[in-house]
This record gives structure tokens, sequence and C-alpha cells, in this order.
């Protein structure tokens, strides 16, 4: 242990080292603040969906030989989550199929384009690091820390200022529309965080572990607390907490950083289920 | 000029027709009761009311602001951010993690504006409507977590913090224990004698008998009557209904 801390002492010394873990937190903090309005709104599914499209878009913008492809994959990110919130609404076809079917599409696509065009030597790897998280989070200049802070920043200003909105459209949607809070305008509002989230959270865990990132923090919260605003709080801590823990440990023991996340968010989810049956057993 | 008025409206879902040809107007002050069987369309006017579905045709006007259609919203002479509502049925996701209080507190939301949180004056009239229908001991309890007349006492507190003129409720009696349900029926009078306006779908003919002032009568697709409560007891449609449900005629 002690080898392993003088190890972990060094490294932070880094500037990449510190850049990861505050980018990291930064969007760790972000992607819990939604996670109970998406997991009860049905709309984990959306996450999923849209963390594939930005899979799509992501791929096209390699196989264009973007040097950032953050500007490309935002906006397209946003309108196909304003999309599927649409088709979510009408109760006629339910917003899975749709979901299902963009979802699937925009990957096939993506790795179509990836493959015929791409010209890097290493096409396998781009794509396992596009799913599944890459490096690329030790590897963030300046800048794109700056970026990645101002649009956290941006996001957890929206929902503080948009919080019981937001409860309410979670909570009862027609009572809130009766009575003359404009629904569908926070809903857009919800769908376009929700892709900025997504899109920052592609950079920390890659486009398939997305979905853990934004919902195991909220249903862990949800095992021992009862009122939203405690849920959102805890979920906030344990998801800041697991994802500075899972960027050091994937540095020192040099494991994938998307992954260890995740699996850190996994082993909280287990110690919160544990706590909350046992308070509720006592 | 009536608060709210209906033209021959006709109310239904995918082009089937629940009822046609309803039209009355509704004053301010007004205590209107919707009776009728189940499946006759209250539930279903109530919400192409408060614009929560288009009607398949005809009109609704509101004060002073004319028609609005099949689209828009409640015009300016009756903001919808006066209304009270209690839906019949919420469909809350299983588990919601939300107090009673967050629950209450959240039907002032539309007092707000852009303003991000609740003031004093909010705050204070969510305690006083936990107060009046006694869930005050409960404020801190998971709303998934209550009994079903519990549920219902929080919904409705919610609503009296959503309403300043008009307050609409569907079977708000369903659930309630016979004090409650009459503790009700006397609070919601006492709102309308300070002046809200109440559009209430109630099974409870001895308390629609007794607190409305006006009865519409919905039934197989059509309209059977509209008029003032002492009209309706003494029409046919009436007398038949009131005997029926075990009421005083
Ligand atoms: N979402 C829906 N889609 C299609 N038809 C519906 C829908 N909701 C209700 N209906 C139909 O519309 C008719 C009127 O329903 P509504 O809920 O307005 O009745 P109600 O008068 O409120 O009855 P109750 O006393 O049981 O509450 C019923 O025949 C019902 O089957
Ligand atoms: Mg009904």
């Amino acid at each position: 242990m002690t080898w392993n801390w003088d190890k972990l002492s060094e490294y932070l010394q880094f500037p990449f080292v510190q850049y990861a873990i505050i980018t990291g937190v930064l969007i760790a903090f972000c992607a819990s603040l939604l996670g109970v309005t998406l997991v009860l709104k049905r709309f984990s599914f959306i996450g999923d969906g849209l963390s594939h499209v930005a899979f799509g878009v992501a791929a096209i913008a390699a196989a264009m030989n973007l040097s950032n492809n953050f500007f490309l994959v935002l906006p397209v990110t946003i309108i196909c989550a304003i999309l599927l919130l649409r088709t979510g609404q009408n109760a006629k076809i339910k917003g899975d199929a749709a979901i299902a079917m963009i979802s699937v599409s925009t990957l096939a696509i993506g790795y179509l384009i990836m493959n015929v065009f791409s010209k890097s030597a290493n096409i396998s790897g781009d794509i396992c690091a596009t799913l599944f998280g890459s490096t690329s989070i030790l590897t963030l200049t300046r800048a794109e820390v700056w970026l990645c802070a101002v649009l956290s920043a941006l996001v957890i200003l929206v929902f503080l200022i948009f919080y019981h909105k937001i409860f309410s459209v979670t909570f009862d949607e027609d009572f809130s529309t009766a009575t003359g809070v404009k629904a569908k305008t926070y809903n857009l509002i919800l769908a376009v965080i929700i892709a900025v989230i997504i899109v920052l959270a592609m950079n920390l865990v890659g486009a398939l572990l997305i979905s853990a990132l934004v919902i195991f923090p909220a249903l862990s919260a949800m095992r021992v607390f009862k009122n939203f605003k405690a849920v959102t709080i805890c979920s906030v801590i344990i998801s800041v907490v697991c994802a500075a823990l899972g960027i050091i440990i994937s540095i020192v023991a040099g494991t994938p950083v998307g992954s260890t996340i995740v699996v850190v968010d996994i082993a909280g989810f287990v110690i919160f289920s544990a706590a909350g049956f046992i308070t509720r057993r006592f | 000029m009536p608060q709210l008025s209906c033209q021959n409206l006709t109310i239904g879902y995918e082009g089937k027709v629940v009822v046609s040809g309803l039209s009355f107007d509704v004053n301010a002050g007004d205590y209107l009761c919707i009776v009728g069987e189940n499946g006759s369309g209250k539930s279903t006017l109530i919400r192409t009311i408060l614009k929560l579905k288009a009607p398949m045709s005809g009109k609704i006007f509101t004060e002073s602001t004319g028609s609005t259609g099949n689209t828009g919203s409640i015009g300016s002479g009756l903001m919808p951010n006066e209304i009270g509502y209690l839906p019949q049925q919420t469909v809350v996701q299983k588990d919601f993690p939300a107090s009673v209080r967050e629950v209450v507190r959240s039907g002032c939301l539309n007092r707000c504006g852009l303003r991000p949180f609740y003031n004093k004056a909010e705050k204070r009239i969510a305690e006083e409507n936990m107060e009046k229908l006694g869930i005050s001991s409960l404020a801190k309890r998971c709303y998934r977590e209550l009994s079903g007349g519990q549920q219902q006492r929080t919904l409705l507190a919610r609503a009296l913090c959503a309403t300043r003129k008009l307050l609409l409720l569907d079977e708000p009696a369903a659930g309630l224990d016979p004090k409650v349900t009459a503790e009700l029926y006397t609070l919601i009078g006492d709102l309308n004698n300070d002046g809200t306006t109440i559009i209430i779908i109630s099974h409870d003919i001895c308390a629609s008998v007794k607190y409305a002032s006006h009865i519409l009568h919905i039934g197989n697709r059509s309209v059977l009557f509209f008029g003032t409560k002492e009209e309706y007891l003494k029409s046919e449609t009436g007398r038949i209904y009131a005997n029926m449900s075990g009421g005083k005629s």
C-alpha cells in the first residue's frame, strides 16, 4: 500500500492527472444531477440511445479527420434529444421503438463509416476507445478542461434555476400543465441538458457506459433516501466520490478509466442497497 | 360575462365521441357539480377544459378573452396559473422519492414565474394547506408510502396551493373516510364562499345537493341536464338520480 501511495502522490503532481480528476469530478457531478429524473421519467433509454447517436457522430467526425469533434457531436446530439423527446410524448407510439431504431442505426452507420473511411491504422482500437472511454481523459489539454468546466457549470446552473420545475414536471406533468407551468418548455430544457451531459460523459466513460454514470448514483441514493432533495444531493456526492476513486484506482492500477469508474459505481450501489435494506429492517 | 363558457362542445378520444352538445356557462363564484355514470365523460370534460386535450369540436371561451379554439392557453381573463386541479388518478412512478411537503409546495410553482425558489409566503401557504387537511404530521414522509386517502389529501393540499380563482376537482372524496369527506366538503364550501369558483365531479349526491349552485348531469353521449340545483331537483332526471342515490329530494 505504501508503494501505491508514493506512486499516487507522485502521479498527482502531473498536470494531466490533475486535469483528469477535475474534469472527471465535474462530469460526474453533472451526470448524477439528472439521474433521478431520467430514471423516473423512463428516460433512461433516451440516455442510452443518445449515447449511440453521439458515438455515430463521433465516428463521422473521426472519418472526416476533425481534430475537435466536439462542435459537431454536441449540436447533433441536442437535436436528436429533442426529436426523441417529441416522439416520447406522443402516447400513441411509445418512444422506445423510435429510440431503439435511432440508436441502432447510428451505431451501425458510425461503425461502417469508421471502417470505410478512417485512415487510422488502428480502427478497432479507435472504436473501442469511443465505446468504452479512451485514455483521452488523461490527455486532455488545458482548453478542453476549460470547455468541460464551463459546460458543467452551465448544466449545474440551469439545474439549480429550474430545480423545482423539474421536480414538478417529473412528478406530475398533467398537474403542471393544467396549473400553468410550461411543462413542454421544461421537457425541452431537460432534453438539451441530457444531451450536453451525454456528450461530456462520453469523454469520461465512453458511449456504452454513460447510462451507468447517470443512473447508478440516483438508484443508489433512492435506496436510502425518500425525498427528492436528499436523493439529488446524495447522488451527487456518490457520483463525485466514485468518479474520483475510479480515476485514482485506474491510474494506480493501470486499468481503463471508464470501466473502473462504473465498477466503483456498482460497488456504491451494492453498499447503498445493503444500507437501505438494513435501515428498513431495523 | 361568464368566467368559463363551453359552446356546443364535443369531446372524445381519437375520433370516438364521448359526449357531444355540451353547452354551459360558469360564472365567477359558482359551484358547479358534474354528475353522471362511470365512463360518461366527466373526467374527459375536465381535462378538455384544462387544455390537457383538445376538444373534437366546439369552443371554450374564458372571461374577457373570447375563443381559445382548439389550441392556445386559457385566456388572459383566467390565467392557467390561477387554476387548481385535483386529478382523479395520478400516475406517479413507483418509488418516486418525494416528501409530502415537496409535493404540496409544488402547487405553488405557478406563482413563482421565473423565480427559482419558493418565497416565504408560498412556503406559508403550503404549510397552511397541509394544516387544513391534517397532514402536517406527514410532511416529511415519502408520498409513495402513504395510504390512498393520505395521498389524496396531499394532492388536494397541492391543488389548494395552486388556486386563486378556479378549482377543478375530480372526485376529491374518493378514498377518504367519512369524517374527512365531510370536512373536505365544508372546506370546499368555505373556499366557494370566499369567491373561488368550484367545478367538482362527485358521486356523492347528498353533498352535491347541499353545496352546489349548479348541476351538470352527463348521460350517455349527451347532456341530460344543466341548470341550477333548484331546477335540477324539480326535473325528471334530477328526481330519479337523487332518489336512486339516496339523496333527499
Ligand atoms: N385515454 C383514453 N383513450 C381512449 N378512450 C378513453 C381514454 N380515457 C377514457 N376513455 C373513454 O372515454 C369515456 C369517458 O371516460 P371518463 O374517464 O371521462 O369517464 P368518467 O365520467 O370520468 O368516469 P368515472 O366516473 O369512472 O371517473 C370512457 O368510455 C372511456 O372508456
Ligand atoms: Mg372520471
